[in-house]
C-alpha cells in the first residue's frame, strides 16, 4: 500500500523548466513517478523532455488533473505557489525549496488550515517522498532503498539515506521514506506521517529520525503511547550541539534549555520507544525487532 | 540572526515603540561625547549578545562625565562569558516606577505567534514561568488576523497592570507585534518594559531576532548583524555561503547535510573525541566548494585531525574526492584526514583517492570506525596504513 505517492500518484512540478527542478523531474520519472506536467509562469505551451508545462496551477489541473504537486521554485515564490497550487485542488504538496521565510511558512500552514484543509503539504525544505517500487516525488536517492515494510520518517535528507541504507544491507526494505524537512514550520509533523504509518498494511515497524530544535519529537512521543501499535525505533542528532547555535538546518537550534536532542530522546524513551545513540545502531535495533519478519522481494 | 540591544531598539522606535534617548559609542570619546549629547544622568551598556551583563559589571550609572569616561574604560574590552565588549549604548536614565516583561516569538509547537506578558519584568522570564506561571500571560495571534488593539488591552488588563497604563501598554503591545511582523523577526521581546513615574510606558531593554531568510525583503537590516562578535571563521564563511559553526574541539568535521553533519558530530563525541566545527559542505558539492571547505576547516588552528563523512545523494563521492585532492595539492594540510566515502559513485571516488596516493589521509568503510579512526589520530596514537 505504502503512503503519499505511490502508483495512482500524478504530479506536476513547479520549477520544471529550471535547472534543478528539470534535472530531478526527470529523474522522478525515470524512477516510474506518472508526471503530468509542469508550471512556469509565461513559459505555457513549452514542453520539458515531452511534459507539457503550464502557466498556472488552475491551468495545469484543467488539462492534465494533477493530484500531487512538487514546489522547485525560489524561496521568493514558493509560499504563492504553494497556496496557488492548493486553491487549484491539488491533495499533496511537496515542498523541496530551501530558505523559506519563517513568516512565510507561518502564513502557508494557516491558509491551508482555514480555507485548504484537504490539501496536505510535506517540507519545505525537505528531500521529498519515495514509495520504493511505486513512485519517487523529490530529491531522495531511490537507488539506496528497496521495497519493504519499514516506514521512515525524517527531519533530514542525507541521515535519512545513512540509516535507510543500513538498514538495506541488512536485507530489509522500506514502504515509504517522508522527509517531513528541516525548517521551524513544517506543513506536516512527526504526528500527521506516523498517523498515516500506523494506518498502512504494508509498514510493519517505523524508524523516527529527528533533530534538535522545536518540541516535534515529544509530541510524536505523546502520540506514539496512544495511538501507535507497530514498534518504533527513533533517532535523536545534535547531542554535541551548542545553545543558540542554528545548525544548518534553521528548525536546528537548542532554545535555553529547549529542543535539546537529551530531553527528546527521554520523552521518546519514557513512552517505551527504543533510541538509538548512533545511525548504525538504529539500523541494527530495527533489523533485530524485523527479526521474524523476512522481507517479501518487490 | 540576533541583534545586539541598541539595534533591536532602532527596529522599535521604526514602529513607534518608546525608547530612551541614547547613542552607541566604540570608543571611550566617544562614549563621553554621547553622553553629553543625551544628558546626565546615563547608563552606560556593554552590547554584547548574552545575558546577565548587569551582574557582569557591563551596565553602570554616570551622573557625570568623569563617571561615564571611567565606565565607558572600564567596560570597552570587558569579556562578557567569552563576548569581547566592542560596543558601548550610551543612554539616558529613566526612573522607574514599574518593571514589565513583553514578547513575541513564534511558537513552533502551535504554529502561531505567542504573545507573552508579566508585571514580572526585569528578571530571568524563564523564571517567572517556572515559580509563578499564574503571573506570565500566554496568548496566541491568528497570523493570518495580526493582534487586534481589543486583544492587546486585554492582555494588558489580565496580567494586572495599574489601571492608568492600561492603554499605554496595550499600544507597546501593538507596536511589539508590528516590530516581529514587519521586521521579519522570529523573537522579540522587551525585558524590562517600564513605566515611568509620570506614567510613560517605554522599551528599557531589547532581544530580536531576524530571520535570515526573509533578509532580501528588508535591505535596511542587512547592515544590522552580530558580526562583530562574531568568531572571525564564522563570518568567513557566511560570507563564502558555506554552514559552518566553530565548536570548541580539535576534531574537524566536514559532511554533507545537516542532519549528518550533527550526526556526526555525536559519533565522534561518543568515540572520545571533540569536534572543532560543524560544517554542512551541502547537497551537491564540487571541487572548488570542498577546497573551500578544507581551508575554512584548517583556518582553526585547534584543529588536529579531520573527518570527512560524506554519503552522496546529490552529493558524487568522485566530486568529492577530486575537491579534497585538488584541496591537497594547494593547502597541504599538516594535519591527517580520515575519509569515509559511501553512496553516489563511492567506488570511484574512493579509486580516485586510492591512486592520488594523498600523504596523511585514512579511508574507513564506515561512520563508526572513521569516528574511532579521527579520534585516535586527534590524540596522536597509531591507527595503521594510511592510503
Amino acid at each position: 500500500m505504502a503512503i503519499l505517492v505511490d502508483q495512482d500518484t500524478r504530479l506536476a512540478v513547479a520549477g520544471i523548466t529550471g535547472r534543478e527542478g528539470s534535472f530531478h523531474t526527470l529523474n522522478n520519472r525515470r524512477y516510474g513517478t506518472n508526471v503530468v506536467g509542469g508550471v512556469t509562469p509565461g513559459k505555457g505551451g513549452q514542453d520539458v523532455e515531452g511534459i507539457p508545462v503550464f502557466d498556472s496551477w488552475a491551468q495545469a489541473m484543467d488539462e492534465a488533473q494533477p493530484n500531487t504537486a512538487m514546489i522547485f521554485v525560489p524561496p521568493r515564490f514558493a509560499a504563492d505557489s504553494i497556496l496557488e497550487a492548493a486553491a487549484a485542488g491539488v491533495e499533496l504538496v511537496v515542498a523541496i525549496t530551501e530558505g523559506i521565510p519563517a513568516h512565510d511558512e507561518l502564513r502557508v500552514y494557516n491558509l491551508l488550515k482555514r480555507d485548504h484543509p484537504g490539501t496536505r503539504l510535506i517540507g519545505p525544505n525537505c528531500p521529498g517522498i519515495l514509495s520504493p517500487g511505486k513512485a519517487n516525488v523529490g530529491i531522495i536517492p531511490a537507488s539506496f532503498f528497496k521495497e519493504g515494510n519499514v516506514g521512515v520518517v525524517s527531519r533530514s535528507g542525507t541521515l535519512t539515506y545513512q540509516i535507510g541504507n543500513e538498514i538495506a544491507q541488512a536485507g530489509f526494505g522500506c514502504s515509504t521514506i517522508v522527509g517531513i524537512g528541516g525548517d521551524p514550520v513544517p506543513g506536516s509533523s512527526f504526528v500527521d506521517v506516523l498517523e498515516l504509518f500506523q494506518a498502512d498494511e504494508q509498514t510493519e515497524l517505523i524508524v523516527l529520525s529527528g533533530e534538535i530544535g522545536g518540541s516535534a519529537e515529544e509530541e510524536a512521543a505523546e502520540y506514539i503511547s496512544g495511538s501507535v501499535t507497530k514498534p518504533v525505533v527513533a533517532y535523536i542528532a545534535g547531542f554535541t550541539a551548542p545553545a543558540g547555535k542554528q545548525m544548518g538546518h534553521a528548525g536546528a537550534i537548542v532554545s535555553g534549555s529547549a529542543g535539546t536532542a537529551a530531553a527528546k530522546a527521554q520523552a521518546l524513551e519514557a513512552k517505551g520507544v527504543r533510541v538509538g545513540r548512533t545511525p548504525t545502531q538504529v539500523a541494527a535495533i530495527a533489523v533485530e525487532v524485523l527479526g521474524g519478519t523476512p522481507v517479501t522481494a518487490p | 540572526m540576533d541583534l545586539l540591544e541598541y539595534e533591536g531598539k532602532q527596529l522599535f522606535a521604526r514602529h513607534g515603540l518608546r525608547v530612551s534617548p541614547g547613542r552607541a559609542a566604540t570608543t571611550v570619546e566617544d562614549a563621553v561625547r554621547a553622553a553629553g549629547d543625551v544628558g546626565y544622568p546615563v547608563v552606560v551598556k556593554a552590547q554584547v549578545l548574552i545575558g546577565g551583563r548587569g551582574k557582569a559589571g557591563g551596565v553602570k550609572l554616570a551622573a557625570d562625565e568623569s563617571e561615564a569616561r571611567q565606565h565607558a574604560q572600564n567596560i570597552l574590552g570587558m569579556d562578557i562569558k567569552g563576548h569581547i565588549v566592542r560596543t558601548l549604548w550610551i543612554e539616558h536614565a529613566s526612573d522607574i516606577a514599574s518593571e514589565y516583561y513583553a514578547s513575541v516569538l513564534l511558537d513552533r509547537s502551535a504554529k502561531r505567534p505567542l504573545v507573552m506578558f508579566s508585571v514580572e519584568g526585569g528578571v530571568d522570564i524563564e523564571q517567572v514561568a517556572e515559580e509563578t506561571p499564574e503571573k506570565l500571560i500566554r496568548h496566541h495571534v491568528d497570523p493570518l488576523l495580526g493582534l487586534s488593539r481589543e486583544e492587546a488591552v486585554k492582555i494588558a488588563a489580565d496580567g494586572g497592570v495599574d489601571g492608568d497604563v492600561v492603554e499605554g501598554v496595550a499600544d507597546a503591545l501593538v507596536a511589539l507585534y508590528e516590530v516581529w511582523t514587519a521586521e521579519d523577526a522570529t523573537l522579540a521581546e522587551i525585558n524590562p518594559l517600564i513605566v515611568t513615574p509620570d506614567r510613560e510606558v517605554r522599551a528599557l531593554d531589547a532581544k530580536v531576532s531576524l530571520d535570515g531568510n526573509a533578509l532580501y525583503r528588508h535591505p535596511e537590516n542587512q547592515s544590522l548583524s552580530d558580526s562583530e562578535n562574531e568568531d572571525p571563521i564564522e563570518r568567513r564563511a557566511k560570507e563564502e555561503g558555506v554552514q559552518y559553526v566553530k565548536l570548541d574541539g580539535d576534531i574537524g568535521i566536514l559532511g554533507n547535510g545537516a542532519g549528518l553533519v550533527m550526526s556526526t558530530l555525536d559519533v565522534v563525541a561518543q568515540a572520545g573525541g571533540s569536534p572543532a566545527n560543524f560544517l554542512d559542505a551541502g547537497g551537491g558539492s564540487d571541487a572548488e566548494k570542498i577546497k573551500q571547505a578544507v581551508e575554512l576547516i584548517l583556518a582553526n588552528d585547534a584543529v588536529k585531525a579531520v573527518l570527512f563523512n560524506i554519503f552522496g545523494g546529490i552529493t558524487r563521492g568522485d566530486e568529492v574526492a577530486r575537491g579534497l585532492i585538488a584541496a591537497f595539492e594547494d593547502v597541504k594540510p599538516s594535519v591527517p584526514f580520515v575519509v569515509r566515502l559511501d553512496g553516489t559513485n563511492d567506488v570511484e571516488g574512493r579509486r580516485l583517492l586510492d591512486e592520488a596516493k594523498l600523504p596523511n589521509v585514512y579511508p574507513a568503510r564506515t561512520m563508526d570506525e572513521a569516528a574511532e579512526k579521527v579520534v585516535a589520530l586527534a590524540a596522536g596514537q597509531p591507527v595503521g596504513a594510511a592510503a
